[in-house]
Parts: C-alpha cells; sequence; structure tokens
C-alpha cells in the first residue's frame, strides 16, 4: 500500500502552559480531499499550519512521503514544502496589491516565468474564479466571497499538488459557501491536487470530503469516509457534530441526513396502510457543464431551488426529503404507491420548468458570453419498499431506475 | 517580624527568605530587563545580518527603486523645508552672537561646518524616522497581524527578502542624499537670514564655508547618515516585524505601540550613535 502522503506521529503542540494537541496521529493520503472537522478552537488551524511548516511541533514526527520532515535536508524540505499551497481562514490578501497583483505575486518572486506568461495565467484564474470584473480592484473593494475567491485563485496559481484551505467557507452564506466547496471539488478533479480542508461546516463538507478526520479534546478521534463517521459511536458525535449540524440543511431547507433518518424510523414503523411506502430519487444532471457555463453560484441556486421545490411538493403530502451528495435528492413517501408518486412527479416537473428554473445564473450570467445557453437534466426513479430495514436497498432500486423525466433549457440573454 | 496567614511569628528561616526577595526584587527587575534588552539587541543584528545578505538576491532592484521613491523621494519636501529653517535659525543666532565679539566674518564656518558634521546627518535621520520609518512599522505590523506574512512563507516568498532587504538597501543609498540635500539648503538659509536679512557680508560667507570644509568633514558627515540609516531601516523594520511577539499588547494596539516605539529608539540610536561616530572619527 502506498505511503500516506503526510503522516503525523504523536504529535504534541504546547503554547504555553496550554497544549492544544496532544499526541495526535493522522494520515493524509494523496489525490484526496481530506476534512478535519471539530469545534472553532479545538487546534484544527493550528493542525494546518504544521503540515506547510508555519509551526513545529514540540513533540512527534511529522512524515512527508513517508519520511520526516525533520530528518530530511534542507534543500529536500524546502522542495517537499514547495510542492503545498495555503488558503488562510481571513484570505490574507495584501492590501496595497491589486487582485491581479495579488494573485500573480507567487509566480512573480518564485519563478523565472516572463511577464506575459505570468499574466496569462493570472488573467486564467480570475476568469476561472469570476472575478473579471474585479481584477484591478484593491480587496478592500471586494465583498467577502470575491476575496475568498481572490484567495483560492492565489492559492492555485502555481499549480500545487497540495492544497491546505483554513475555514475557506467561514461567513459566507449558504449559497456562496457550497459554491466555494463547489469550487474547490471541481478544481481539485480538474487539477488533481491533495485537499486539505479545515471546516465546521457540517453536512456540506461532507458532500466533497473523501476522507474526514476528527479533531476532539486535542487528538483525532476518526479518519475515515464520510459513510464511516455516521456509524462512528463516539461522544465527539453528540458534543460536535450533532451541535454543529442543524436538523435543516442550511443551503436547500431540506431535512438533516441524521434528521431524515429519524423521521423514516419514526413514520415507517407506524406501518399504517400495510405499511408500503415509496422512494423518489432526484438527480441534477450535468452540474460540471451548468457550472462551466453560468458558475458555480448559479449551480447552487439550481440546487437550492431544487430542493426547495422537491420540499414544496412533497412535503405538503407528508412526504420529507434530504440530500445525498451535491446533486442528488432522495424523497420518501409514506402510504405511498408508484401510481401516486409519478403523478406527483408530473406536477413537480411542471411547476419547476415553469418557476423553478427562472432567473438562476442571476449576477453570474452578466460574466458569461454575450448569449447563454445551459441545458441540464433532471433524472428520477422511483421505488417501493415495505419493510424499514430494506430501505437503503429500495434507494439503491430507485437510483438505478432513474430517467430523465425532464431537460430544462434555460435561455438567457444579456 | 514576618508573620504567616495565621498572625503567627515564622521560624527564621522562613522569614528571611520574603525579605531577601523584596530586597533583590529591583535587581532581578534590572536582570531581566538586561536579559531581554541584550536579547532584542542580538536579534536584530541576526536580523541586520540576513536582511543586508538578501540585498543581493535575484530580483531585488525593482523593490529597492520604491523604497527609494518612497523613502528617499516622497521625503524631499520636508528635509528642504527643515533644512532652510534650520540654517535660517543659526544665520540669525549664529550672527547675533559672532557680532558681539566682532566676529561676523566667521558666519560662514560656523554655519557650514554645524550643518555638514552634525546637524545634516542627525536631523535629516530623525525626519526620515519620523515620516517613512513610522510608516514602515505600521506597514510590516499590519502585514504580520493580518497573516501577510505568514502568507509570504506559505508561497515560499522570504520575507526579509521581500519586505526587509529592500527597505534597508533604500535607506543607505537614500540617506546621505537626503543629508547631502539638507546640508546645501541649510548653508543657503544661513546665507538668506544672515546675509540678506542681517546684512553679513555675502563674499566673506560665501568664502569661509568653501575654504573652512575640508573633504574629511563631508566624509564624516556621509558615515555618520549611513550609520544612522542602518540604524533607522533596522528598528523600524524589527520593530513592525515583531509586533506580534509584544507582551504588552496585541492586535492593532500592538502595532500603534511598535510605531511609537520604533521612532523613539530610532531618535534615541541616532543621538547615541552620534556621540560614537563623533568620538571616533574625531
Amino acid at each position: 500500500m502506498e505511503p500516506p502522503l503526510i503522516e503525523f506521529k504523536d504529535v504534541t503542540k504546547r503554547f504555553g502552559p496550554r497544549t492544544v494537541l496532544d499526541r495526535v496521529n493522522l494520515q493524509i493520503y494523496e489525490g484526496q480531499v481530506t476534512t478535519i472537522i471539530g469545534l472553532s478552537g479545538s487546534g484544527k488551524s493550528v493542525l494546518l499550519k504544521h503540515i506547510i511548516g508555519l509551526l513545529k511541533p514540540d513533540e512527534g514526527t511529522i512524515l512527508f512521503k513517508g519520511k520526516p520532515l525533520t530528518t530530511m535536508k534542507k534543500k529536500e524540505k524546502a522542495a517537499s514544502l514547495a510542492q503545498m499551497s495555503y488558503m488562510f481562514q481571513d484570505n490574507a490578501l495584501f492590501d496595497s496589491m491589486t487582485v491581479h497583483e495579488n494573485i500573480a505575486l507567487p509566480l512573480r518572486e518564485t519563478t523565472n516565468l516572463k511577464n506575459a506568461e505570468i499574466d496569462l495565467r493570472v488573467t486564467a484564474r480570475i476568469e476561472q474564479s469570476e472575478l473579471s470584473d474585479a481584477a484591478d480592484k484593491y480587496p478592500s473593494e471586494l465583498s467577502g466571497g470575491m476575496q475568498k475567491r481572490a484567495a483560492l485563485a492565489r492559492a492555485l496559481v502555481t499549480d500545487p499538488k497540495i492544497v491546505l484551505f483554513d475555514e475557506p467557507t467561514s461567513g459566507q452564506d449558504p449559497v456562496r459557501k457550497n459554491a466555494i466547496l463547489s469550487m474547490i471539488a471541481q478544481y481539485q478533479r480538474k487539477f488533481g491536487f491533495t485537499a486539505v480542508l479545515v471546516s465546521h461546516e457540517i453536512p456540506d463538507v461532507y458532500f466533497i470530503s473523501n476522507r474526514i478526520l476528527a479533531l476532539y479534546d486535542r487528538a483525532i478521534v476518526f479518519q475515515g469516509t464520510p459513510e464511516e463517521l455516521e456509524n462512528f459511536d463516539h461522544p465527539f458525535k453528540d458534543e460536535v457534530i450533532h451541535s454543529l449540524e442543524g436538523l435543516q440543511e442550511e443551503l436547500t431547507g431540506l431535512y438533516s441526513k441524521r434528521q431524515f433518518k429519524v423521521l423514516y424510523q419514526v413514520q415507517l414503523n407506524q406501518k399504517t396502510f400495510g405499511g408500503t411506502y415509496s422512494v423518489v430519487v432526484f438527480t441534477l444532471e450535468e452540474m460540471d457543464v451548468f457550472i462551466t457555463r453560468l458558475g458555480h453560484e448559479a449551480a447552487q441556486e439550481a440546487i437550492r431551488r431544487m430542493g426547495v421545490y422537491i420540499d414544496k411538493h412533497f412535503g405538503a403530502i407528508g412526504g420529507f426529503s434530504t440530500r445525498r451528495y451535491t446533486n442528488e435528492f432522495v424523497t420518501v413517501l409514506p402510504n405511498s404507491d408508484l401510481a401516486e408518486v409519478e403523478s406527483m412527479l408530473k406536477d413537480f416537473i411542471g411547476d419547476f420548468r415553469e418557476k423553478g428554473i427562472r432567473g438562476i445564473g442571476g449576477v453570474s450570467i452578466k460574466h458569461a458570453a454575450s448569449e447563454v445557453c445551459v441545458e441540464f437534466a433532471i433524472l428520477a426513479g422511483i421505488s417501493q419498499g415495505k419493510s424499514i430495514v430494506e430501505i437503503d436497498s429500495v434507494i439503491g432500486s430507485a437510483k438505478q431506475q432513474q430517467k430523465e423525466i425532464a431537460r430544462i433549457r434555460c435561455d438567457v440573454r444579456r | 517580624m514576618a508573620l504567616n496567614e495565621d498572625g503567627q511569628s515564622l521560624q527564621k528561616s522562613e522569614a528571611r527568605w520574603p525579605l531577601v526577595m523584596v530586597l533583590t526584587r529591583p535587581f532581578a527587575a534590572i536582570g531581566r530587563a538586561a536579559v531581554l534588552w541584550s536579547s532584542n539587541l542580538g536579534a536584530s543584528a541576526i536580523f541586520l545580518f540576513l536582511a543586508i545578505l538578501k540585498i543581493f538576491r535575484p530580483k531585488q532592484v525593482s523593490k529597492i527603486i520604491q523604497q527609494i521613491y518612497f523613502i528617499g523621494a516622497k521625503s524631499t519636501m520636508i528635509i528642504l523645508l527643515v533644512g532652510l529653517f534650520t540654517g535660517m535659525v543659526m544665520g540669525l543666532q549664529s550672527y547675533l552672537a559672532l557680532a558681539k565679539v566682532g566676529a561676523e566674518g566667521a558666519l560662514g564656518t560656523l554655519v557650514a561646518l554645524s550643518l555638514v558634521r552634525e546637524l545634516g546627518p542627525v536631523l535629516t535621520a530623525i525626519m526620515i524616522a519620523a515620516r517613512a520609518g513610522s510608516a514602515i512599522t505600521a506597514e510590516i505590523g499590519i502585514q504580520r497581524i493580518s497573516e501577510q506574512i505568514d502568507a509570504l512563507d506559505t508561497m515560499r516568498i522570504d520575507p526579509l527578502r521581500y519586505l526587509i532587504s529592500p527597505r534597508i538597501a533604500a535607506s543607505i543609498i537614500s540617506f546621505p542624499l537626503l543629508t547631502a540635500l539638507f546640508d546645501i539648503i541649510g548653508i543657503t538659509g544661513g546665507y538668506i537670514s544672515g546675509v540678506l536679512l542681517l546684512g553679513a557680508n555675502a563674499g566673506t560667507y560665501l568664502h569661509r564655508v568653501q575654504t573652512s570644509m575640508e573633504m574629511k568633514d563631508v566624509t564624516e558627515g556621509f558615515i555618520k547618515a549611513i550609520v544612522f540609516a542602518v540604524i533607522v531601516s533596522t528598528v523600524c523594520c524589527y520593530q513592525g516585524y515583531f509586533a506580534h511577539m509584544r507582551t504588552d499588547s496585541h492586535g492593532a494596539k500592538a502595532v500603534g505601540l511598535a510605531t511609537t516605539s520604533a521612532v523613539v529608539l530610532s531618535c534615541v540610536l541616532i543621538l547615541v550613535a552620534d556621540y560614537v561616530v563623533t568620538s571616533l572619527l574625531i
């Protein structure tokens, strides 16, 4: 098995008499999105600063590709750390430089590229980050969301192999928060870097994370996938996850996965009408095209509206829904058969096509080409079950039976 | 007699310790201050040494030119004003004093030598410390507390090379030039007040200025200017760079106090260094 890209072995850090990290052990693997979760002030940022070398452990070892950083020669260590980039919680943009100058700075100072080449790369990043109108502005003239995007663009402009994100979504509204996470996920897929996030945005970060590390009481108490975290039995779950995760998801207003589970366990156990229930799995297809054409914020707005419309249509008749993945929703309809659900779906599609999708894009569209036409599909699959035990397989069956129920063409002209 | 919490007298050995501590406390405080002062001095010396080494790294020229513009060119007006009025006051006071002993002819000598050897370098350095030095400390201090310097570290840009070296290099270039400007305008000021306003002989004034000054005097002035440049730039950069490590305050307040400390310390060190350099060169 490949050694972890970064590994902590019994790392301890103290600030005066206060121990912030106590014998921390963790592994971060190449090409994955790893998220470190924990309450505010639990030492997440301190942990991240150890990875990039801004802080040094009092005890323990940090290994990079299986080799301790302390035993590396100066050049080797510098080369290892040079593969990393860091996005600060408060952005740390240079306030006396424009956005363009900020993003160009690492290229100008650490490479021998010609000015024309630097400008080309910076302009490309600015366009990808939807900051074209703000290129000549100073950070103080930008909104919080734009500052985050500028910091993200600066972190990625050198094409790093490892990017560390310290609370990349703090202080953002739900749409922007998910847009930034979506941007990180898209860039990670596109450029293949290893991403390490520090966040307490639960459950939003689950949608983009391959692995979760839970920092609790100065140590890492869990390492695994978001799915494995669901079955993790530890005081951390009650004290941290349940306190950070509301009953409803911030972006869509749908039930959180935990509340969704509670609801179906209570309702489906009542077994009225013979205990039959139906499950609908919705997927918004071609999100990458959508993002490319209209931007991340517009894509998150589409997801938000989809959630709102699902809740509006199915909540009114006793259904309850949750978001399973970034662009996938599950609705459980107790006491409903397949024929009823199909009829409800038709109403839902008509309404969503007529009202829900209108105006999506908003601000993002004005940055795009003069004529923007986005086409995307909504898939839905239905399945019926009787026993609560088999709900996962019923959801799986609905997913398998998904077919295109609507193709929405969104013509937007400037 | 020392008493314990219950008001009972302590044993002799127990009672002696608090007394010893009370007596030694002032010395302990002096000792702590001395240790802190000497460690800061050592750290400043290393800071200066590393920053000077990094002046000669690539991509420094444009940054040094930018800093020359800020520290040097933008200080020209204030130096002209201070130099002019210093020279005029000297002309005025010296003429009246010399007239009492009938030595008005020595006015040019007095004004020129005072300015070139002492007042020029000292006042120029104090004015730059007040104008540019304070701004340097505040700028670097804010960059420190807003994690911009940490950001440079994470981008593998050496903060000493990027922020400090150009400022030290620019100071070393700007201070002697501004001192020369101060000297010239000061001598002109002495001419205006002594010759044009009070009636001293113009030819004598200019002749005495020309003949009384030797190259040694000019060199001494320039050496002082370079020493002051190193002191002001190092103190101001150091105070800003380590503003986050102050024990008396945090955040914006720390930057404010660092700026005050930088200016005060620069001025004091300029005067101390002036005495030391003068005594060495005389």
